[in-house]
């Protein structure tokens, strides 16, 4: 399993790019002549390129100064870029995001930080009313390019208050963009990608995934890289279930594939990228492929990512169904603290191995057995 | 978890960096000879974009409070006569006091409110007041009239159904076009949407208007907004948003964003009493004075927001005194009278753009008409108040005749402005009522800079459906 290398056709280059499986990360002393890299060094090098690049470009956020970034992500930006492109705020999300947004419509390109997406609700109304739908309001007189970034959805023992994941919210607003990196060079292309990107977008991080490390190619490395927004990628090729997912959820969902493997499913794995737009046609064509559909999201389950997929399937798939989908979330409460609560409102590996056996019709309780 | 302990931390730094402008010291009293305390310190500030060693200052400054603390804090005085005890705080020396004071929720006298005409439009003051030439005093005074003309007629507009909402400005003619005039064209503004007076005065036509408000296919919005939301990058006028008080901090970011071009130019923004209670208005004014960004605050404090008196709004002596809180130099003004507005603006935008720092302005009027054309105010308030403003205090009379008693101004030239205003406009709503609808193209472009899959595709299907049953589809609306 280590072993195996994967041939990627990076959206946006020809060439080819050699990679190793995700899942064989685990195998930190595998020495494959690929760097490592993790997702904080991915987003921190992603933003001292552009921002290097164009000097339009500038952090602003709590504690991003510094600090270094309440989680390093903006390590050694303030001294590289000074005080006028790093800019340390006060504490009100509704005020630095409206002042963003302001920064934006004259022609400024404000990378605006939260602590954490939960903040983010306190600055709503400046992320859907002032920067979302004003390039339309204004029949294209305003422009907005603007990028909302930080950690979403849940951490560890951090409850309700910090753990909640936004991706249904902000992706169901038109004018918005939303993308939700998982590997290192998920990470560092989207990032590089939605800052040159002239609309406003809102870019999902994981707490969790800051610290880990990925291989990333020396194409990755270089300062032109740059993913496409709106494409998802197939981390995991497959033949007999589709299973999608974001951020965090695409590690558990390729370790629930390998566990499948085992046991004779052919699991294909698509790292969404982008909640908005939503790749519908890489999807369909997937489950067209494979015939039946798993969706895995952190988020609750009403009104979720998983949902819109579900609908889209149906709208445009639906004779290819060989099953009815499977839709994996979080638990329908506010997220608990207790380290078991909590593991039980988040969906685990298993929880995603059990509904992918569901669909392919082998028989799996349907209750949690934590 | 750890991550709001961190916040205090990076707020005493915040304000440590500050702490050379205040002259105040850190440990060692020798360090700071340089900066006495007794310097305003207005003129020792720098700012970072002229001071690139500010960052390595800061940086050693940063700590250096947090330690003063256990230390006894006494300091010499200048002039080394006596001790002067006080605090060496974040933010600068703070003197003992062994009386416990509080200070009181309300001045014993209210801020007062600078004027130059009186209600008769009689220069007030023997001081001389900076004199405006006939040239603009006249094309404020039409255009005061001309504003006057539009909201009545697009009301009526309203009544007859042609259009569905309007909002007038009646009462605030002076704050509109007197503050616009004392304006550069290139200084960027952001409405709230009482204020079309400053697009009238930058040039926008009455059929530009008119288009707007009927949201046909020349409206420059597109026929996207409710009427009376008027936008025109052209003019640096940022099309009106609806949520309160939302300009503000967009305000302060854009002055912001307009010193870092070092741009000779400053940002202008408006909104009403009642703007002053949203969190917007708190962010926006603090983030400025911390950023020292070059931006006009003007408060039309016209009394209502719509039924909510300004008892109920807050309890302080008005919005001038709010602006102390921040750090914001502030000042009040008659908003009835066209050349204290006209004076007022004018220094204050000096002031913005040479000193790079926010100016508060509070500018008193009355709202005579109703909140919009959803609103009947009699139903909250006397009807004799009304009139009251609307009589006595109008700006329009007010200033008519002071322009009359300069002899640039006459009865016949007044009859002649409004009846050809009102021409116009009639013909304006004439010709924007008839003119087509945006095409539904205008339904899809703008949500993104280019349009998504999605859309193109539900474009697509959309015309096919109006292709198959065309005979359902209203013929006055362009494919």
């Amino acid at each position: 399993m280590s072993g195996i290398v994967r041939n990627k056709i990076s959206a946006f280059s020809v060439q080819s790019l050699q990679r190793v499986g995700p899942y064989a990360l685990s195998l930190r002393g595998y020495s494959s002549g690929a760097k490592e890299m993790t997702v904080r060094d991915a987003l921190n090098s992603a933003l001292d390129e552009e921002m290097s690049a164009d000097p339009k470009v500038f952090l602003m956020g709590e504690e991003v100064g510094e600090y270094q970034g309440a989680y390093k992500v903006s390590k050694g930006l303030l001294e590289k870029y000074g005080p006028d492109r790093v800019i340390d705020t006060p504490v009100t999300e509704a005020g630095f995001a409206g002042i963003g947004v302001g920064a934006a419509f004259y022609g400024l390109k404000p990378i605006v930080e939260f602590m954490t997406f939960n903040f983010s609700m306190q600055a709503i109304d400046h992320i859907i009313n002032s920067a979302a739908k004003s390039n339309y309001m204004s029949a294209g007189q305003i422009s907005v390019p603007i990028v909302f970034r930080g950690p979403n959805g849940a951490a560890a023992g951090v409850a309700a208050q910090h753990s909640q994941c936004y991706a249904a919210w902000y992706g169901s607003c038109p004018g918005l963009k939303v993308l939700a990196p998982y590997l290192a060079d998920d990470a560092r292309g989207l990032l590089k990608a939605v800052i040159r990107d002239p609309d406003p977008v809102v870019f999902l991080e994981n707490e969790l995934l800051y610290s880990e490390s990925f291989p990333v190619s020396s194409e990755v490395l270089d300062s032109s890289f740059c993913l496409r927004i709106g494409k998802a990628k197939i981390e995991k090729e497959g033949t007999d279930v589709t299973i999608t997912a974001y951020s965090k959820m695409v590690g558990h969902a390729l370790k629930a594939a390998e566990t499948l493997s085992k046991e004779g499913i052919n699991a294909e794995v698509i790292n969404l990228h982008s909640i908005r737009p939503l790749d519908r046609q890489t999807i369909n064509a997937s489950v067209r492929k494979t015939n039946r559909l798993v969706t895995v999201e952190e988020g609750f389950p009403q009104h979720g990512v998983g949902a819109e997929i579900c609908a889209s399937i149906v709208e445009q798939s639906f004779n290819y169904l060989d099953a009815p989908a499977e839709r994996i979330a979080g638990a329908d409460v506010p997220m608990p603290y207790a380290a078991n609560l909590e593991r039980m409102a988040l969906p685990q590996v298993e929880d995603i191995v059990r509904a992918t056996k569901r669909a392919c019709y082998r028989s799996e309780p349907r209750a949690a057995t934590a | 978890m750890a991550i709001r302990f961190a916040r205090s931390k990076s707020i005493t730094h915040y304000v440590n960096k500050n702490l050379g402008f205040h002259g105040s010291c850190s440990l060692d009293s020798k360090k700071c000879s340089f900066m006495s305390s007794t310097i305003p310190p207005a003129m020792k500030r720098k700012t970072s974009l002229s001071d690139p060693d500010n960052l390595v200052a800061s940086a050693a400054r940063r700590f250096q409070s947090v330690k003063a603390g256990g230390r006894a804090d006494y300091q010499l005085a200048p002039d080394n006569d006596r001790e002067i005890q006080g605090l060496d705080f974040p933010g600068g020396r703070v003197a003992f006091t062994p009386k416990l004071r509080f200070l009181p929720e309300s001045p014993e006298e209210r801020v007062p409110c600078y004027r130059v005409l009186d209600d008769d439009g009689e220069p007030i003051s023997s001081h001389g007041f900076e004199e405006v030439s006939e040239e603009v005093a006249v094309k404020m005074y039409s255009k005061m009239v001309t504003l006057q003309v539009m909201d009545t007629v697009f009301y009526e507009a309203q009544r007859q159904g042609r259009i569905s909402f309007y909002v007038t400005s009646t009462g605030e003619e002076a704050i509109n076009i007197a503050s616009a005039a004392a304006l550069h064209d290139d200084d960027i503004v952001l409405p709230q949407y009482r204020e079309p007076g400053v697009l009238l005065w930058r040039g926008f036509t009455l059929q530009e208007f008119a288009n707007q408000n009927f949201g046909n296919k020349a409206d420059y919005g597109k026929g996207r907004q409710m009427p009376i939301h008027y936008g025109s990058r052209n003019h640096n006028y940022f099309t009106v948003s609806s949520p309160i008080a939302t300009q503000i901090p967009q305000a302060a970011g854009v002055a912001y964003s307009l010193k870092m071009d070092k741009n000779n130019a400053c940002v202008v923004t408006y909104f009403g009493d009642g703007g002053t209670s949203e969190g917007d208005f708190h962010a926006g004014l603090n983030f400025a004075a911390v950023m020292e960004a070059p931006v006009v605050f003007i408060c039309r404090n016209n009394g209502w927001a719509i039924s909510t008196p300004i008892e109920d709004q807050f309890r302080s002596d008005g919005v001038v005194v709010k602006g102390q809180a921040y750090g914001i130099r502030s000042t009040r003004v008659d908003g009835n009278d066209v050349l204290a507005v006209y004076n007022t603006i004018r220094v204050a935008r000096e002031m913005a753009v040479t000193e790079h720092r926010p100016i508060l302005v509070e500018a008193l009027a009355y709202r005579v008409g109703h909140h919009s054309t959803s609103d009947d105010s009699t139903k909250y308030r006397p009807v004799d108040e009304i009139e009251h403003w609307k009589m006595v205090r109008n700006p329009v009379t007010r200033f008519r005749k002071w322009v009359e008693r300069n002899g640039w101004w006459s009865e016949t030239k007044e009859f002649e402005l409004r009846k050809n205003v009102r021409n116009q406009l009639v013909q304006a709503i004439q010709v924007a009522e008839k003119t087509e609808k945006p095409p539904i193209t205008d339904l899809f472009t703008d949500v993104y800079e280019s349009p998504s899959s999605n859309l193109t595709e539900q474009e697509a299907s959309l015309r096919e459906t109006i292709k198959r049953h065309s005979q359902d589809y209203p013929s006055d609306v362009p494919i």
